[in-house]
């Protein structure tokens, strides 16, 4: 019995639910929801232990045996996203706490929040591809409250390019997933890897393959990215924060289990395509960084230059390409968290959104500089930032394989996330300063504390890249091996 | 322009208690036979929706009223209790149990804790289904 790997999900639902009730109370909700992270987060470490010691955990909803029910799977690389995603989370509740505002407050903010929390959350520890659906949903519902919530123009604007966008990817999921059940007649991602490979990935089974690879492509905003820049960019610092660290992270999570449990067959065909749009994206995606002037879009497409990066990985499909890949999505979700809320900090400072009409903040809020130094520094991969390991894994895997251009193209991506940032960096902080010490805003702690915490983690992740190794190798292992996924599910009762 | 819809009004305050009946068969027979808490929820709420458009908004809710953005959450609450519940009794989450009781005018019946989640999704049913064509008929104006 394994009811503990259930919480990250029901509690945030529960405690969302109950600050419904607690509208008017503000400041109980701010209470309730941050310690209601910090609590997951600790729950999370806790299985994410016992998953080293036991091996993977499941847990059968109302003692329903799989392959007949739906379950819980508890995997080294579920519970590293959980973690993180809860840390992440907590963390950018604090910026909100200054920064959001009482109209979002009062408009049932934080327990969209949880709701969102708990659909990733559901997503990442699903053992059942109908379950990941619904986690998908849950957490997409209360992605379009969030991004329409306050009800600006440019924001109902983008939320209904995303809303639409997100629905038609729902409905070819939900086709996706109904030739996949006529074709194997089951659904627990177990059980399908199982059939699959008894019968071999045929051409069917191939093309439904790449069904699913368009539907978490959409999702995760691996070449098919054209809503997420815009969406991206419009609603309010924190829930972008929130959206840029844990959105995109969903639908590569998605992508990484079904092509390593399920449709690792044929690789090359669904890698290679894999590969190829992943080079396509961090090609356009630095385009994208490169060529606009408005911090939000700049910083947007940075987060499409990472999925591509990451994706890498997957296309490669070396155990260590997967274990850097693993390293990076853990490194991306702190880092892009960061970049967003620093990214909003400098728009509330200044009033200005594009980079050549700020300049010189570094004079003002110098805690403040230096961090985006560091955030740029990390998302380049400099040691011993965290962006280094998972970069030098993932090319290690790439020249082990074989795959330069990959590798050119990943390389390469770096650089130019770091002149794009470096950009930003030079324009805005450095320079003359524009703002008289009259006319300054005064940096509001709630502000620079999660940017601090978040600065902290990134560098803690770099440096303690050898205690973490150890749960990422495991995290891997489990990917590259689907039988060690396989036998934890299938095999007999715990 | 106000429509004469003497007809609607007289037959709907019979047909809302058909309805209501019909939508409480069906939430109790659900679990083993066809039915069940959300198709119960979607009859309760069609005859509430019933009663908005025979009368109109403010009637209904001087006769009833309740903020139904707070049914729904009770009902949300009340599903994911039951579930917790199989947590603090240490049996897998979302474990049911039934038993059979003599009751007085009943008989022999079976009850589970399958109701109490039931409610909880006939509840929450409701409570969207009414909020949003609330919230559309304001939008209209």
């Amino acid at each position: 019995m394994n009811n503990l790997i259930v919480l990250p999900l029901i509690i945030p639902i529960i405690v969302g639910i109950i600050l419904v009730f607690l509208r008017p109370y503000v400041k109980w909700q701010r209470v309730i929801s941050l310690l209601t992270m910090i609590g997951i987060a600790g729950i999370s470490l806790f299985i994410l232990n016992r998953v080293q010691t036991d091996g993977i955990i499941r847990l059968d909803f109302a003692g329903w045996e799989p392959p007949f029910g739906i379950l819980f799977v508890a995997d080294s690389f579920a519970m590293l996203l959980v973690l993180t995603a809860s840390v992440v989370t907590g963390i950018c509740l604090i910026h909100a706490f200054s920064s959001i505002g009482d109209k979002h407050e009062k408009m049932y903010f934080y327990p969209f929040v949880l709701f969102l929390v708990a659909g990733v959350n559901g997503s990442f520890l699903t053992g059942d591809l109908f379950n990941l659906f619904v986690c998908f949903e849950v957490m997409l519902l209360a992605s379009y409250v969030l991004i329409t919530l306050g009800g600006t123009k440019p924001q109902l604007r983008e939320s209904i390019k995303y809303v639409v966008i997100n629905v038609l990817a729902s409905w070819f999921f939900l086709v996706a997933l109904a030739y996949l059940y006529g074709t194997v007649g089951t659904l627990n991602m177990a059980h399908i890897s199982e059939r699959v490979a008894e019968s071999g990935q045929g051409p069917l089974l191939t093309t439904i393959s790449i069904l699913f690879l368009v539907v978490f492509s959409l999702k995760a905003g691996l070449l098919l990215f054209f809503w997420l820049p815009g969406s991206y960019s419009v609603p309010p610092t924190a829930v972008a924060a929130l959206f840029g660290a844990l959105l995109t992270k969903v639908g590569i999570y998605a992508l990484f289990r079904t092509f390593t449990l399920i449709f690792y067959h044929e690789p090359l065909i669904s890698h290679t395509v894999i590969g190829i749009m992943a080079g396509i994206t961090l090609i356009v995606g630095c385009i994208g960084a490169i060529a606009f002037k408005d911090v939000r879009l700049i910083v947007s497409y940075n987060v499409v230059i990472a999925v591509g990066f990451i994706m890498i990985g997957l296309a490669v499909g070396t155990e260590t390409s997967i274990a850097g890949s693993i390293y990076y999505v853990i490194h991306d979700m702190i880092a892009k968290a960061m970049l967003f809320l620093l990214a909003g900090t400098m728009i509330y400072l200044t009033g200005k959104s594009k980079i050549d009409e700020m300049s010189g903040l570094i004079r003002n809020y110098p805690v403040f500089g230096w961090m985006f130094f560091l955030v740029t520094c990390s998302l380049a991969g400099i040691p011993p930032l965290s962006g280094f390991v998972g970069k030098i894994l993932v090319g290690q895997g790439s020249i082990e394989s074989g795959s330069y251009i990959l590798l050119a193209l990943a390389f390469i991506s770096s650089i130019v996330v770091l002149y794009s940032l470096l950009r930003i960096f030079l324009n805005t902080i450095f320079g003359e300063t524009i703002i008289s010490l009259e006319d300054e805003k005064p940096m509001e702690m709630g502000m620079i504390i999660p940017i601090v915490l978040l600065g902290i983690a990134t560098i803690s992740l770099g440096l303690g890249a050898e205690v973490i190794s150890s749960y990422v190798t495991d995290a891997a292992h489990t990917l590259s091996n689907p039988s060690v996924y396989i036998d934890a599910v299938m095999g007999g009762n715990k | 322009m106000k429509i004469n819809d003497v007809i609607l009004r007289t037959i709907s305050r019979i047909v809302v208690f058909i309805i209501l009946t019909f939508g409480v068969y069906l939430f109790l027979s659900g679990h083993n036979t066809p039915g069940g808490g959300f198709i119960g929820g979607l009859v309760l709420a069609s005859a509430i929706v019933l009663l908005y458009l025979s009368t109109d908004i403010e009637t209904v809710k001087k006769s009833l009223p309740l903020d139904f953005k707070y049914v729904a959450a009770i009902g949300v609450l009340l599903a994911t209790s039951t579930g917790f519940g199989s947590i603090v009794f240490g049996v897998p989450f979302m474990s049911q149990t039934f038993a059979y009781f003599d009751l007085p005018i009943f008989g022999k019946t079976e009850l589970t804790t399958v109701t109490i989640f039931e409610a909880g999704v006939a509840l929450t049913v409701v409570g969207v289904l009414v909020t949003i064509i609330l919230s559309i008929s304001e939008d209209g104006g």
